[in-house]
């Protein structure tokens, strides 16, 4: 397993720059990810975003899909497409410090 | 005090669940029964042949009740709610049936009305799905008529049941519209939301290959948001707009309503399930099988086949006290039709992807995996005679086990 630092803290990381570990995630390196993948500054809505995504990985043990970010986060997939342009649920999950969302069977 | 097993859905999975238990319960303690609202069986897979005429609706149609044996209850009935708190599952009729074990096998079905624009003025007119019979038919009609011009076949979402059935009902009309003088005069396109051509890496450099050999062009990472059938449009979210004239899409998959209504399922109304035992996560004494699952094994009547023989342990495991075996690994056995009287066969599970070799046996095959070929087509139209006279009735499969053999198989050195 690779190592890298970002913003000051080593976390373990895939191939593709995921992180394996969830929990090495904070918000200083969300910020860092978000830059690198050329989305910029984060505003209200990604943290929204972030944030939903995290609780919903945290609590049901699978990655979301973008029919439950709409139903389930409130957020119309439009915007999601908006915020994280050109595949935005594995931005937003690489920015979430979570695996890659995988495409299912 | 008899005791009930309650089957809800007399499609592939719970038709089948109905033989292997008739067979295997002990019916001094116990009675079987089981629910469905139509009267009609379909053989789903036989759907694909229908648009290009090679199967009619009479080659896909039989009568659900010749395949429930004696002895079991079979009730005709819309279910209107399960009531899993209480043992108890509520009819359209108003009777409440009590059960001791209940399996689900609702299956999964297309929902159109789930994209904007979709199920409008285009809808039968230049716009098909050819999941249900009555789509499959009706495309028949548009593709006798075609002339040529864009011709877009679209997956919307996964999962889908048959995630093949896409890819070869592109290669099966590249080939009929060459039958028809009108390949040159007809643009291909598949689009996809996933990144490449299947959800199996080995499986999808395979598929690529054969889609650029057949000039058919593929749109990935595709995600719809709307249909714009005034002016024969897919609109996806990231902006890409892309034009038809006749346009086959697979909506949405999803379970029942009545997974939604007894609040048993995921966003997509699938009922999450263990993934090697086949127990719903919420209660004991419920088991779901088939398309109805939410495992990340394909939704494919070859699939429900080997989770049966696993289902059919566990029932018995469960009545006597016995720990559950986690016996279910996956496995999927699936033919993919390339067109010109040839097919593919793939052969993998949760953790195998599809590789080479011969199947079911090691070096003699007959069925070549990952390979085209006419044998593999001659499997894929045999598969009809086994779906109604094997696999419906629980019997085994000739040569093919359960669980996915590696035998015969050249799998990649794990370093
Ligand atoms: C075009 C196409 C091609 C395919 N090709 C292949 C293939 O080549 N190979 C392969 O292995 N599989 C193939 N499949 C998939 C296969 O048909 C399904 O995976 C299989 O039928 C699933 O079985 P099931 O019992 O889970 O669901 P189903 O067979 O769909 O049965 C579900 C049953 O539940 C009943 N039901 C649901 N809700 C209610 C309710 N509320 N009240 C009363 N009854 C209800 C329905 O009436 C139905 O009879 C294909 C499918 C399609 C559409």
């Amino acid at each position: 397993m690779a190592t890298r630092e970002i913003a000051g803290t080593t976390v373990e990381v895939n191939d593709e720059g995921y992180l394996t570990n969830p929990d090495q995630w904070n918000e200083e390196i969300a910020k860092v990810i978000a830059r690198e993948e050329g989305i910029g500054e984060l505003t209200e809505g990604h943290w929204k975003v972030v944030k939903f995504l995290r609780d919903d990985f945290k609590e049901k043990g699978v990655m979301p899909t973008i029919r439950r970010v709409k139903n389930a986060g409130g957020i119309p997939t439009k915007d999601l497409y908006e915020l994280f342009p050109e595949g935005p649920l594995k931005k937003s999950s690489k920015v979430a410090g979570l695996q890659k969302p995988a495409s299912c069977i | 005090m008899m005791k009930r097993v309650l089957i809800l859905g007399a499609g592939t999975a719970g038709t089948m669940m109905a033989n292997h238990l008739a067979r295997r319960l002990d019916r001094k303690d116990w009675s079987l029964t089981i629910v469905d609202q139509h009267k009609t069986h379909y053989y789903q897979p036989g759907f694909l042949f229908i648009p290009f005429g090679v199967y009619g609706e009479q080659d896909v149609i039989k009568s659900k009740r010749e395949f429930i044996p004696d002895g079991v209850e079979y009730i005709e009935q819309k279910i209107e709610l399960i009531e899993p708190d209480s043992n108890k599952v509520r009819l359209g009729d108003g009777t409440v049936l009590a059960y001791d074990i209940l399996i689900v096998a609702t299956g999964s079905k297309i929902f159109p009305e789930e994209i904007e624009g979709l199920k409008e003025d285009g809808w039968f007119k230049n716009v098909f799905d050819f999941y249900t019979i009555e789509g499959a038919s009706a495309l028949r009609e548009a593709l006798k008529d075609f002339k040529g011009g864009k011709l877009v076949v679209h997956l919307s979402e996964m999962p889908i049941k048959c995630p093949v059935a896409p890819l070869e009902f592109t290669f099966l009309a590249d080939w009929f519209l060459h039958t028809q003088g009108i390949r040159n005069e007809t643009e291909l396109i598949y689009i996809t939301p996933l990144s490449e051509a299947f959800t199996k890496h080995n499986c999808a450099v395979v598929l690529n290959y054969l889609l650029e050999e057949k000039r058919i062009h593929m749109e990935t990472d595709f995600n719809v948001e709307r249909v714009d059938e005034t002016a024969n449009r897919i609109i996806g979210y990231d902006g890409r707009e892309i034009d038809y004239d006749l346009l086959v899409t697979i909506p949405t998959n999803m379970g029942d309503p009545v997974i939604a209504r007894s609040g048993m399922g995921d966003d997509l109304n699938f009922i999450p399930t263990h993934k090697h035992n086949l127990q719903s996560k919420s209660h004991e004494n419920v088991f779901v099988i088939g398309d109805a699952t939410d495992l990340p094994s394909s939704k494919a009547g070859s699939v429900a086949h080997f989770q049966g023989d696993v289902l059919t342990e566990n029932i018995l495991n469960f009545i006597s006290g016995n720990p559950l075996k986690d016996d279910f690994d996956g496995h999927a056995n699936c033919f993919i039709e390339s067109g010109f009287g040839k097919a593919f066969l793939i052969d993998f599970n949760y953790d195998i992807e599809p590789v080479e070799g011969t199947f079911p046996l090691p070096v003699i095959g007959p069925f070549s995996l990952l390979k085209e070929t006419r044998v593999n087509h001659m499997g894929k139209l045999a598969f009809r005679w086994i779906y109604w006279n094997i696999l419906l009735k629980g019997r085994p499969m000739p040569g093919i086990k359960t669980r996915m053999q590696t035998l015969g198989k050249r799998l990649p050195k794990i370093a």
